[in-house]
């Protein structure tokens, strides 16, 4: 195409099929070609999983805002006493999904929680049994590797009796959050209360050794250096070829707004945010499936980004949270309709999924 | 060889595209292939420049008896939003404009304003400004002020010349087909209007711009059609500067609501100027207007055969009445840093691409 030197190597290693290094990853980030990583990374995921465009019609609870890390990238985490602190109760819970199934599509729930100082495994882990009772058609993914951790915390549990526990009250995956930046530098930096990047790790895993599916993540454009991007995705790479156990990876550009780094971190551009997209479907040559999360990215730059890497566009939603409270701009909730028309004018395939 | 690779080889030998190869280009709907073959058009006529200017919009009046079903912007006298700006409103904007190139003077069809007070906005903005450059009336314009003025179109352009009109605006476009026009715009000038004007206006030595407004009730040979028809005109005359694209916005018009129409996607835009550049092949400049496209999209369009971001506006009215999202001024700083990113020479200009 239209590169040479170095990067005419890695195209042709891209093309190839043979697996980037981490210097390659470097250079991949340290070049300014946007369009011919898309070309690269289009390449890549038509072989990967063709032409389809995975979506889904869910509903995200959020128990409670109330969290003990409060982490500094976060918009979302509130002190017991803040104003506009929340704890649902199980009848709220119950209230928002009966609301959301007046949607017959309605096919899944995405369960992620502040850190509540209070709440115990037991009281988390009811909230799934009785939504699984109530709805047993929905699929239920719920809780990030932090959460589980800290139900491991303050229970006393292993991480692995945790993932037992929660199983058997109806949860099938587990949520990509939580993995932010997966070095220790950047956690300490960021979010020293929450798990570390072994027990995040850990708890995916011991997830997949139990048969547990889960997805992945990245929090990116804070203070992390492109290196520790790399880094990140080599790591989570290295777990995907122990286990097999990711099914989908997930960037998430970092929203500064309402956040304790608002003042000395800009939000990323989506120039960041295609480049990323398309460099993280390059070095995660063993994932099957990589979003692009129409929240964070907005809608036009989710559709964009079909054409770099992603294949799936998540959901409707319902009513969204968490980024909401750091500025996002998209709106809370996409009609499914709007969703296959975005897909279908990219060309592809748009196909519901049970709920991933 | 087939359609589709007799217009790829075209692209690859720099032969001008034909009607049969658009179509199948268009039909392919290769976003990348579309995005590398008008950067690389776009590199090799205008490098590594992306050009920018620091003006100022202003929208005379929105009063308007042409009532176009597409328009958002328009009003009878009576209504609430109705405003029409004096002399003495215009050279206060202007005073406070001190510090810009060019200034963008386009309005509706006032039901009675006669044409000295268009041609004395004109001259006030030449006396208060002497030096910028004055983009001002659409051809759409200028058939209205030959109606109510008994003069002939090449009258009129004279005395607007005369008055200090630097450039004409390439608004009014929409789609130069009389199939489409009788719909989204009946009571408009006709197709062959708006090209008698331009093709006088070059004559006189006033160069112009052109558009297209997509995303209605056009089907995609009438895009085609219009693209070729400029592309006519520009061998004829070479009068024409700068192309831009208008996706429809569809909010608050009553087009919109009479064909439930949704706006086109980012996809679509990128596709549509990745496309467009690639056939007007002998256009020197071609603009990704922000305000039309967002920031983010208008960044990235850079990689899609624009080398112009428009301008900082000032003020901009007409597209935010139809529910334009991008905010309505933007500074010099934010303008280069997207372009700077995008691995891009920021160039500030005049009306006629001169370095400032």
């Amino acid at each position: 195409m239209f590169v040479s030197g170095e990067l005419e190597r890695i195209e042709r290693k891209v093309f190839s099929g043979e697996r980037l290094t981490r210097e390659d990853g470097e250079l991949l980030f340290a070049c300014n070609e946007l369009s011919w990583l898309g070309v690269l990374a289009d390449y890549v995921r038509k072989k990967v999983c063709g032409e389809r465009v995975y979506y889904n019609v869910n509903c995200h609870v959020n128990l409670t805002n109330i969290c003990a890390a409060r982490c500094k990238f976060c918009a979302f985490g509130r002190g017991v006493d803040d104003k506009g602190a929340y704890a649902m109760t199980i009848d709220d819970a119950i209230k928002l999904v009966t609301e959301a199934s007046g949607d017959p599509h309605l096919s899944g729930l995405h369960i992620v929680s502040g850190l509540h100082p209070t709440w115990t495994f037991e009281h988390y882990l009811s909230f799934v049994e009785i939504l699984h009772e109530k709805f047993p058609r929905l699929h239920i993914k719920g809780f990030t590797g932090v959460e589980v951790q800290h139900f491991a915390n303050i229970s006393g549990l292993s991480v692995e009796e945790i993932l037992i526990r929660l199983k058997a009250a109806g949860l099938e995956a587990i949520a990509g959050g939580g993995a932010e930046i997966l070095t220790d530098r950047v956690r300490n930096m960021l979010c020293p209360k929450k798990a570390t990047a072994d027990q995040w790790l850990n708890v995916a895993r011991t997830a997949h050794r139990l048969g547990i599916k889960t997805n992945a993540s990245m929090l990116y454009g804070h203070i992390e250096t492109l290196a520790e991007r790399v880094e990140h995705l080599i790591r989570l790479r290295e777990l995907q070829d122990e286990t097999g156990g990711f099914q989908t990876f997930i960037c998430f550009p970092f929203l500064p707004k309402n956040t304790a780094l608002e003042k000395t971190i800009k939000q990323t551009t989506m120039w960041d945010d295609l480049r990323t997209m398309a460099i993280s479907r390059l070095m995660l040559d063993n994932f099957p499936n990589i979003k692009a999360y129409w929240v964070m990215l907005t809608v036009p730059v989710a559709q964009v980004a079909l054409s770099f890497g992603a294949n799936d566009i998540d959901g409707t939603i319902h009513h969204e949270n968490i980024l909401h409270d750091a500025g996002a701009t998209s709106p809370r909730r996409l009609d499914e309709d709007e969703i296959i028309k975005i897909i279908r004018e990219a060309g592809r395939v748009p196909y519901v999924t049970g709920g991933i | 060889m087939d359609s589709l690779q007799r217009a790829k080889e075209k692209i690859s030998l720099g032969t001008r595209l034909e009607r049969d190869d658009i179509l199948a280009l268009y039909e392919d709907n290769d976003l990348l292939y579309l995005a590398e073959a008008a950067r690389h058009f776009k590199e090799a006529k205008t490098g590594k420049k992306i050009f920018y200017t620091v003006n100022r919009h202003i929208n005379l009046t929105n009063v308007c008896k042409s009532n176009c079903p597409l328009c958002a912007y328009q009003c009878r006298s009576g209504d609430n939003r109705a405003f029409t700006l004096e002399l003495d409103d215009v050279k206060k904007i202007l005073r406070s404009a001190a510090q810009v190139s060019e200034v963008h003077i386009v309005s509706s069809l006032h039901p009675d304003k006669d044409f000295a007070y268009y041609v004395d906005a004109v001259k006030l903005t030449k006396k208060i400004l002497p030096h910028v450059g004055i983009n001002a009336f659409t051809p759409v314009e200028v058939v209205n002020f030959a109606k109510i003025s008994g003069k002939t179109i090449a009258a009129v352009l004279s005395e607007l010349i005369s008055a200090g009109v630097t450039s004409l605006a390439g608004g009014g476009a929409e789609i130069l087909s009389d199939r489409v026009r009788e719909i989204i715009c009946p009571k408009k000038c006709s197709a062959a209007e708006w090209l008698k004007v331009m093709r006088t206006a070059h004559r006189l030595g006033l160069r112009t711009n052109a558009s297209m407004m997509f995303g209605h009730v056009e089907t995609i040979a009438e895009r085609i059609d219009h693209l070729l028809t400029l592309r006519d005109l520009q061998d004829e005359t070479g009068g024409f500067v700068a192309m831009m694209l208008f996706p429809f916005h569809p909010a608050n018009t009553e087009l919109g609501k009479r064909f439930d129409l949704r706006g086109v996607g980012s996809w679509e835009n990128l596709k549509m100027l990745a496309l467009s550049r690639l056939t007007l092949d002998n256009f020197a400049h071609f603009k990704a207007f922000w305000v039309m496209l967002t920031l983010p999209i208008a960044q990235l369009a850079l990689n899609f055969g624009a080398d112009d971001l428009d301008g900082t506006l000032g003020e901009e009215k007409i597209i935010h009445a139809a529910g334009a999202k991008g905010s309505a001024a933007i500074t010099r700083e934010t303008l280069e840093r997207i372009i700077v990113e995008a691995g891009y020479q920021p160039i500030e200009r005049d009306s006629f691409y001169n370095e400032i």
